[in-house]
């Protein structure tokens, strides 16, 4: 009789356990990386925090549920209770303080853990010293594909970041078209990146390695290939790569830029072996199309200050409202859950990774009528 | 014809608009068709189409207009739910090599209806047509303050379900998450009708629930029984005052927000797009300015549902009525103040961060209070375990959880690693399946007896809600671990094969659910069909308290033939105590508002409206724009608007409850 209320919760730990095994060696909470590390930290004190008050409630509601069952008639039974001040002080208090604690850890931790914070240790025990510099990143997210641009090495990189292991890294960042976020779990939290605005976000890899970073803010059909391998390698083996990536042929140009930025999906690595420096001002100016001027609109720079990138008029090639347009050019909406053809500038129509399933070639009259239409 | 002229006439809508070429859809349109093709038959064949019109689409009775809402919430489900299968289908398989058996330009779609359907044409339904139901019965009026309003509200709401579901077989959907951010969601990158569709689908939509919510708060605030005062208005009417308070606040901020994208989209103007100004960070600012309320708007008629079926079951007065009202007063300010947290990661700084951060985990307090009530309503009650009550325990239990989650993401610097990944996936659906949905099921179960006279049955009510509970999480939990594995959201294609098998686990959850959800059509269909043996003769199957318990079953038209006089909270609790008798004379003529054919007809105006604006054909808008303010005027001159119940009619229904009542015992 006894055994089975025991079995029971026994069996719910067994399935549970390897649940919460599974999560503690996730890379979210066994990070490589002293920032991404303290983030996992302040995820165990407050679940922890918040346990303290959520496992008794669970317990309760299945206690007072089984306890209180009709069937059991010798509970006792109150049926006009309905107030008891304690009682009620105890219900409001006890989420309180639970919340003044996590809410001063939340104060304390936002502030140290500010991705625009620069760096104060590369690890626990190990402040950054004086004399080092962060290396800085310039990120651009491209449709679909990220562009890093060392400004100090004078090289640009396309999904492949390398950073030295212990070396803060201050990534610039901005998007040329949509928005995305970069992040890079087993090194820090991600934060956006904008069109026309520039964010920040610091972060230091601890050991040398291979991790998975991505965009965590759908962008539009090649989202899902927006990955990249970053590399965490000792000095000397970063500076190996750098004189490798500024060998490598081709300029990153306003011209090559544009090249580049147009769509492309599941892109392989590849590198510039010279940037031009004011590019990336550029691309936050969102002055890099042809024909375009950065600060043409002309305001705030003679105050000394930078004109915001969107405040100027509209440019001839950005689509203009429909109720505008001449009917000629009202375009068309086809049913394209099977794009025919190539997908925007899939890199590789010919592999089977482009295949698409649920195409179908129309019969011929309504292909004709449609080609006609 | 030259290709202006065309253009002229059909907008952008030509042959190719249709999708004759691709197989799923296509066998999807041929099954609704074929499905759609016999069930007018059907319904033509056995001449059902004036009963339909005359006491159903034209009807301005809550209870009609109520369940009306109920059955669109639940169709809507279905295809909300193949939504949500196809994506865990394709999760679970476009691994490495094998894309899957969607590319993106399906998927992106299939994400995006599910997400929009699940909100707007799901839950926004069910917690609608509960309050529609349940709030005049509660407080012991005879409708609604705007009975023909609440009719066009809820065509407007079928209106918006209609263009959603069009977009599956005209074009196609917004491509952009449930959302529609900008700058995605503008012209530049998103030029074909699938935000058009979601622009106009909710905007008409939005007209339905804000005059709703108008109309329920008029209701509440003047509609109330003699003696209701504040302090004694049942909880779940408190909780649906509170919701239309926010529905009423946030629900034009998102009319201003698609204004504002669809005059970027349609006239030019430069609000968020990166140019002439604009910034389309304003865009995701105010959107989560409506977007954080509503989450509150669904979740708070749950919690009032579950205050009076934990009440109910346990035979309990409810425990501190009065903190749960405050703690819903509290709840109801706090939403405004809470939208940040949504975007911590877009790079504001620490204070403001901290600021959102903290005031979102204050939330957590007036909730947790609510959850210690409801555990200590339980406490020394007798609790019957009908279905309602188990879907509270269940309830209960996993809102917990998600709770603790939910807080979790309110501290940024874990927000940053959190933000985005199937973690929060997780979250909300925790909080909202184990929150709304089973509040939804728990009313569904609790009130059917009221609205159609027989019970649901209990078995297949039993299975159904074991396979929703263990297919839950399944379902979900596999999802958090994913969330810490670094996985984002939105993903049609994985490199990484080590994630499949938590994806595989994933997809069985929903398997279980859709075994869930089958047990729950077939539990309505074994009711029906022992609807004799279910019946309930009382109309207070459940032992209940409040007022709605204290009319027959289904509640006549005019809902009490005398007003009642309320003296205490339970107030039907109070009567049966105080062994109050029916009173069997001294009846009086009703005076009741008419049916009216306008709702249905604005509303359809209103959908051609939109399909013409979607599709760019510039003279039928204009020409239904006319017609919907022509039509409108007309309306205004219909003066035959109400009528008088005759006494006899009402003798008639009353006796013949006494004599129902005197059968059943009581």
């Amino acid at each position: 009789m006894l055994r089975t209320p025991i079995r029971a919760p026994l069996k719910v730990v067994a399935a549970v356990l390897p649940l919460l095994m599974g999560a503690c060696s996730t890379v979210v909470m066994d990070p490589a990386g002293d920032v991404a590390r303290q983030q996992a930290r302040l995820i165990w004190w407050s679940t922890g925090l918040m346990l303290l008050i959520i496992v008794p409630v669970i317990i309760l509601t299945l206690l007072f549920a089984w306890k209180y069952r009709a069937g059991n008639k010798d509970a006792a039974y109150e049926p006009d209770w309905d107030h008891s001040t304690g009682l009620e002080l105890v219900i409001w208090a006890a989420p309180l303080m639970i919340i003044i604690a996590l809410g001063a850890l939340t104060w304390v931790s936002t502030h140290l853990l500010d991705p625009y914070r620069p760096l104060s240790r590369v690890a626990l025990g190990k402040p950054v010293e004086p004399a080092t510099r962060a290396l800085e990143v310039q990120v651009v997210s491209l449709d679909w594909k990220w562009l890093f641009i060392y400004p100090e090495q004078g090289i640009a990189t396309v999904n492949e970041l390398v950073v030295p292991v212990d070396r803060p890294v201050k990534f610039r960042m901005t998007s040329s078209s949509v928005m995305n976020t970069l992040w890079i779990p087993s090194m820090a939290g991600m934060i956006y990146t904008m069109p026309g605005m520039e964010t920040a976000l610091h972060g230091v890899l601890n050991k040398a390695g291979k991790f998975e970073g991505r965009s965590g803010n759908y962008s539009g059909a090649g989202f899902s290939g927006m990955t990249f391998w970053t590399y965490a390698v000792p000095d000397a083996r970063f500076e190996q790569w750098v004189a490798g990536v500024r060998r490598r042929p081709g300029t990153l140009d306003i011209a090559t830029y544009n090249r580049i930025a147009a769509p492309s999906e599941n892109v392989k690595p590849y590198g510039f072996g010279r940037v031009d420096p004011r590019l990336f001002a550029r691309i936050v100016a969102m002055c890099t199309r042809p024909g375009t001027q950065c600060g043409e609109h002309g305001m705030g720079q003679s105050h000394g200050v930078r004109a915001p990138a969107n405040d100027r008029p509209q440019r001839p090639d950005e689509a203009k409202g429909a109720l505008t347009r001449d009917p000629s050019e009202l375009g068309t909406s086809p049913h394209l859950n099977a794009p025919r053809g190539k997908a925007p500038g899939a890199n590789d129509p010919g592999t089977d990774a482009n295949r698409n399933m649920t195409m179908l070639v129309p019969p011929a009259p309504f292909a004709a009528a449609a080609a006609q239409g | 014809m030259s290709d202006t002229l065309l253009k002229t006439i059909f907008g952008r809508l030509t042959l190719d608009s249709f999708p004759i070429h691709e197989p799923i859809v296509l066998a999807t349109f041929v099954v609704v068709a074929l499905l759609g093709g016999a069930l007018v038959a059907a319904l033509t064949y056995y001449r059902v189409w004036t009963y339909l019109w005359h006491e159903w689409f034209t009807s301005v009775d809550h209870k009609r207009i109520g369940i009306m809402y109920m059955v669109l919430g639940l169709v809507m489900f279905l295809r909300g739910f193949a939504d949500a299968i196809m994506m865990r289908g394709q999760q679970a398989m476009a691994f490495g090599q094998n894309e899957g058996y969607l590319n993106a330009h399906h998927y992106d779609q299939v994400f995006t209806a599910h997400g929009v359907i699940m909100i707007f044409f799901v839950a926004m339904p069910l917690v609608t047509g509960l309050m529609n139901y349940v709030v005049p019965l509660q407080i012991g009026a005879r409708d609604v303050s705007f009975p023909f309003l609440n009719n066009f509200s809820f065509w407007m709401t079928a209106s918006g379900a209609v263009i959603t579901m069009a977009s599956l077989f005209v074009g196609e959907f917004a491509r952009t998450g449930w959302l529609a951010m900008a700058p995605l969601s503008g012209l530049d990158y998103s030029p074909d009708v699938g935000v058009d569709y979601y622009i106009w689908a909710l905007q008409i939509a939005g007209v339905g629930t804000l005059l709703s919510g108008v109309n329920l708060i008029a209701t509440i605030v003047k509609m109330r029984a003699p003696g209701m005062t504040m302090f004694k208005i049942p909880i779940f009417t408190w909780s649906a005052l509170v919701t239309n308070v926010l529905i009423v606040a946030a629900f034009p901020v998102l009319t201003a927000v698609l204004a504002m994208l669809s005059l970027d989209r349609y006239v030019g103007t430069n609000f968020f797009t990166n140019t002439g100004g604009g910034n389309p960070m304003m865009y995701v600012n105010m959107i989560w300015i409506w977007g954080h309320p509503e989450v509150y708007i669904l979740i708070l008629p749950a919690f009032g549902v579950f205050s009076e079926v934990v009440s109910t079951f346990s035979g309990k007065r409810l425990f501190g009525y009065t903190s749960m009202v405050y703690a819903l007063i509290v709840i109801c300010i706090l939403a405004y103040l809470v939208w940040l947290h949504h975007f911590f990661t877009m790079g504001s700084g620490a204070t403001v961060n901290s600021f959102f951060g903290i005031t979102t985990m204050i939330i957590s307090i007036p909730t947790g209070a609510k959850i210690f009530n409801w555990l200590f309503t339980m406490y020394r009650g007798r609790i019957r375990f009908e279905l309602p009550m188990m879907w509270a325990v269940a309830f209960m239990v996993t809102f917990t959880i998600g709770g603790m989650t939910g807080v979790l993401l309110a501290v940024p610097p874990a927000d940053f690693q959190l933000h985005n990944s199937l973690f929060l996936v997780a979250h909300f659906h925790n909080v909202i399946i184990g929150g709304v949905l089973f509040g939804m099921f728990a009313g569904l179960n609790y009130w059917f007896p009221k609205a159609f006279g027989f019970k649901l049955d209990h078995k297949w009510g039993a299975r159904s809600f074991w396979l929703w509970v263990v297919g839950f999480y399944v379902a979900f939990m596999p999802l958090y671990v994913l969330g810490l594995m670094g996985v984002t959201r939105r993903l049609r294609h994985f490199d990484d094969t080590t994630l499949q098998p938590w994806f595989i686990v994933a997809g069985v959850g929903a398997l279980l659910i859709a075994g869930g959800i089958a047990c729950m059509m077939m539990q309505f269909f074994v009711s029906w069909r022992n609807r004799e043996v279910l019946r309930d003769h009382t109309g207070d199957p459940w032992d209940g308290r409040t007022l709605e318990w204290a009319t027959s079953s289904p509640p006549p038209a005019y809902n009490f033939a005398f007003t009642p006089v309320i003296r205490d909270l339970d107030a039907w609790y109070d009567m049966k105590s105080q062994k109050v008798e029916q009173p069997t004379e001294g009846y009086y003529a009703i005076h009741m508002p008419c049916n009216t054919w306008a709702g249905i007809v604005l509303a359809g105006i209103a959908t051609v409206f939109g399909l013409a604006m979607i599709w760019y054909i510039w003279w039928l808008a204009a020409l239904s724009l006319v017609a919907l303010i022509a039509t409108a005027i007309v309306h205004t001159f219909n003066y035959d608007r109400d009528f008088h119940i005759p006494v006899e009619d009402i003798r008639r229904g009353e006796d013949a409850r006494t004599e129902s009542l005197a059968r059943a015992g009581v």
